[in-house]
């Protein structure tokens, strides 16, 4: 096991362990970043607003005066952790209904399709807008309309891997086996897509990472006094002529997490790339 | 006679293998080489490397090749594309794939003498349209105005060959260009780039695997293997008096012996009986009225050309798709059409082995899991009981046991063919269906394969539907042959009954199209006669669909009945409105 990570990390290129390591630093913020956090983020402990780096604030203070850094290490697991919640949901939905049509009689193929077509057709901001307006936002809302903006684009792509899957002979060969339709899903198309499927997760990811801050920026999504990297933006979008750290920063922040999943996944060793690479 | 092109000491590099060593040959002016031996032998690379190319991944890592005066390695870029496409040109295997399906043909035929500067488009146009004569292409003013889909893989390599020689070159390299052609096809190219090549007195490199095609084509054969060279001498000397022991391998295959045993006859009770089937994808039928019987430990060859309906067949008895009518019968029960209604026993029973082994496998599975799966799902086997079948299985195919752990994709073909087989065995089945199993395969390869399928059938007492669109393959291993045409059944009977002189018209054609392993019998053969007139084919009659290519048919009966089935004197059924099929007799 060890030393299939290793041989994994080796086959990533420069920029792909550049993104690895940023996903790592993210990833390992959002679980610990509140226990690293030197003050509580909703104090107010500087006694000036939208400060510059010093010792005690080595990201300056926001418009409250509140500690950047604290607030940022609080903000990223919300960023984060939502945003990867709303990923996997929609890589799982749209993987599981593409298996679905690719084993499934015609007409099944046909309802879900269209339905997922319908989906697609919405404006997902509008929708998003709108859900927010209509129930109120929180954290559960967040993650459902995420996961409804993304799933059908997953769906899409997973559908048309395995309804290429499915006409391949090994899956002919199983049919007339007389394999059931679970086994044919699960066993013999799903191991030869989830390669592209989890690039595909990478992307939905960084999406989702945007539409969430975008929204927050918005004051739609997640409320004050909790705060995500969008939210941290708007609120200090004043500091913006000051050039004040404390709009800089959760700006920063959004731009390293979303170009380092998006470095990793570019780099992800395909299966064609790997072959090319041996020779 | 002068040399005019010149390879010396030759070596070309893929990484830190070496895949072409130390290759040297020349070929007078007008002459035709060809360079022989199985995939992976290095014959493409060497081709390539006439024209200064080596694939990516490839280095030409010394030696030299003359062309005339030039030499072809020391050139630049510029140097190379001057000559690449004028003065030396290439025709690859697969025409259909090298079209470019959005522009006419005419374009994409006059385009390298025109971007050389040989002539002007009007020129090239004309000199075209004679090329598309002599090589006996149909219409030949109006077929550059169609588009690639419009026509046959056997125009399109035509085709490829026109725009090959449009610019006159010196030199043309000619890379399996008939290996995707069906054999009646390939007998009318293989006559035409002949004519061309010796009209336009170009020097020519053959590439091929396949040895009676290479007898019709070279004045000199170069035999191949692993990047070397094992015998080089005239056509004549290789194929009659051959000196090396890899070419007499090669030559062995190339025209498999018999490798079954004959099986019991008729007395047994019929395993596969399938009465009146028809089937066909939507509104488009594809077999009509077959009717055939497999008796236990029997083998039923089907052979026909691309598109006859062999693969149909085997997928609706597997019940991949369902017949629109018909019975099939099996061990004496009826049955069921769809996979759906069909229970475990009847899936076991019967396996299909498909004919590309690399898309029959799993990419994500291990050998043991292939091959361990229809143990646990039609056997209950699990754990140590499995392992130690699969190993026993692995022992069948002559594969070692420790293949079991490793994934398929860095197995060679033949090997993944025989796991393929392993996959079926497992079932324990009474049918195997093989589709084209040995097609794909190198001869040689191929040949292990058939001894082994019929090895298999003596030692578990299997029956066999085997499709091939190889008469030779078919009749090394089959005791019952069945020719299929556009869907219909045109001849059935046994093996022997196609030594006669009585035989379906295309059946005819079919066993006559086979080159045989002799220089000049392409010569021998003659253009085909063409067919006799016929009147205005009667409306809505269900005709004899080989009606529009038969040189045996009958004016006034053939264009207007459903032709009857024939017993012929070799004891084999012909579907043909004359009883002594393809020969002379009093009608």
């Amino acid at each position: 096991m060890k030393n299939a990570i290793r041989s994994w990390v080796k086959a990533l290129s420069g920029s792909g362990r550049v993104g690895l390591s940023l996903v790592m630093l993210w990833l390992f913020l959002a679980v610990f970043g509140p226990f690293l956090a030197p003050y509580d983020p909703g104090a107010f402990v500087a006694h000036d607003v939208f400060a510059g780096f010093t010792a005690a604030h080595p990201l300056g203070s926001d418009y409250l005066g509140r500690d950047v850094l604290s607030r940022l290490l609080s903000g990223a697991r919300y960023s984060v952790g939502l945003a990867l919640a709303a990923a996997l949901v929609a890589s799982t939905t749209g993987t599981a209904l593409a298996l679905v049509t690719a084993v499934s009689p015609r007409w099944v193929d046909e309802g879900i399709s269209r339905f997922v077509d319908t989906l697609i057709s919405i404006p997902s901001k509008i929708l998003s807008l709108v859900l927010v307006a209509v129930v109120g936002s929180s954290l559960p809302l967040l993650l459902l309309v995420a996961s409804i903006t993304y799933f059908p684009g997953a769906f899409r792509i997973a559908r048309s891997l395995a309804v290429n899957l499915a006409q391949m002979d090994y899956v002919q060969v199983a049919r007339c086996r007389g394999e059931g339709a679970v086994h044919i899903a699960l066993r013999e198309i799903l191991p030869n897509m989830i390669h592209p499927m989890l690039a595909d997760f990478g992307l939905r990811f960084v999406f989702i990472v945007l539409l969430l801050s975008g929204l927050s920026f918005l004051g739609l999504g997640v409320q004050p006094p909790d705060a995500d990297l969008g939210s941290l933006v708007r609120e200090n979008i004043s500091g913006l002529g000051e050039a004040a750290p404390a709009i800089l920063m959760p700006a920063i922040a959004i731009a390293t997490l979303t170009v380092g999943v998006n470095l990793l996944i570019d780099s992800l060793p395909g299966r064609g790339r790997r072959i090319a690479g041996k020779e | 006679m002068q040399t005019h092109v010149e390879v010396r000491g030759l070596n070309v590099v893929a990484g830190g293998t070496t895949i072409v060593a130390d290759v040297g040959f020349s070929i007078p002016r007008g002459g035709v080489l060809a360079l022989i031996g199985e995939s992976g032998s290095g014959k493409t690379t060497i081709a390539m490397a006439l024209m200064g190319y080596a694939r990516l991944g490839c280095r030409i890592a010394g030696g030299s090749v003359r062309v005339g005066d030039t030499d072809v390695l020391s050139l630049d870029e510029d140097g190379l594309a001057a000559l690449r496409g004028d003065r030396v040109s290439y025709i690859a295997q697969s025409a259909a794939a090298s079209f470019n399906p959005s522009r006419r043909i005419m374009d994409q035929v006059v385009e390298p003498a025109v971007n050389h500067g040989r002539m002007d488009r009007a020129a090239a146009e004309t000199k075209a349209v004679a090329l598309f004569r002599s090589l006996a292409l149909p219409d030949p003013e109006s077929i550059g105005e169609r588009y690639p889909h419009q026509l046959s893989g056997g125009q399109l390599q035509r085709l490829m060959a026109a725009m090959a020689l449009i610019t006159g070159p010196e030199l043309v390299i000619l890379d399996e260009p008939t290996t995707a052609l069906d054999v009646t096809t390939q007998i009318e190219v293989l006559r035409a780039f002949k004519q061309a090549v010796r009209e336009q007195g170009a020097t020519a490199v053959y590439v091929s695997h396949d040895l009676a095609v290479v007898a019709q084509m070279a004045d000199a054969i170069v035999v191949l293997n692993k990047g070397r060279i094992r015998e080089n001498g005239s056509a004549v000397q290789v194929l009659q008096q051959p000196e090396d022991e890899y070419t007499r391998t090669l030559m062995a295959a190339a025209r498999p012996e018999r490798v079954a045993v004959e099986a019991p006859k008729g007395a047994a009770a019929p395993l596969l009986e399938i009465k009146g089937l028809n089937a066909g994808y939507a509104a488009t039928p594809i077999l009509r009225d077959i009717n055939l019987t497999i008796v236990r430990g029997a083998t039923l060859g089907v052979i026909g050309e691309s598109g006859s309906g062999k693969s149909t067949l085997a997928r609706v008895i597997a019940g991949l798709l369902p017949p629109t009518s018909g019975s099939v019968n099996f061990d004496g029960a009826r049955l069921p059409p769809a996979l759906s209604m069909r229970n475990k026993e009847q899936f076991r029973r019967i396996q299909l082995v498909f004919q590309n082994a690399d898309t029959a496998l799993n990419p994500a599975h291990s050998v043991g899991d292939i091959i361990g799966r229809p143990l646990t799902f039609y056997h209950g086997l699990k754990g140590a009981a499995a392992t130690r079948r699969v190993a026993e299985l692995l022992d069948l195919i002559k594969l070692p046991a420790s293949l079991a752990d490793r994934a398929c994709g860095g197995l060679s073909g033949g090997q993944k063919q025989r796991i393929n087989l392993a996959r079926a065995l497992a079932a324990k089945p009474d049918l195997i269906m093989c589709d084209e199993v040995t097609s794909a395969l190198d001869t040689v390869v191929g040949a292990a394969i058939l001894d082994l399928l019929a090895e298999l059938k003596r030692e578990l007492g299997l029956a066999y539907l085997f499709i091939s669109h190889d008469i030779a393959t078919v009749r090394a291993i089959a005791d019952d042959i069945m020719v299929l045409y556009a869907g219909t059944q045109v001849e059935t009977g046994r093996r022997q009954g196609y030594e006669g002189v009585a035989r379906h018209p295309y059946t005819d054609l079919l066993i006559g199209s086979v080159p045989e392993l002799r220089p000049g019998w392409l010569e021998e053969q003659g253009a085909r006669p063409a067919p006799p007139a016929i009147g205005q084919p009667k409306d809505g009659a269900d005709l004899c669909r080989f009606l529009p290519r038969c040189s045996w048919r009958v004016c006034g009966t053939c264009e207007e009945f459903t032709p009857p089935r024939h017993l012929t004197p070799g004891g084999n059924i012909i579907l043909c409105h004359r009883p002594e099929g393809a020969s002379e007799g009093a009608s």
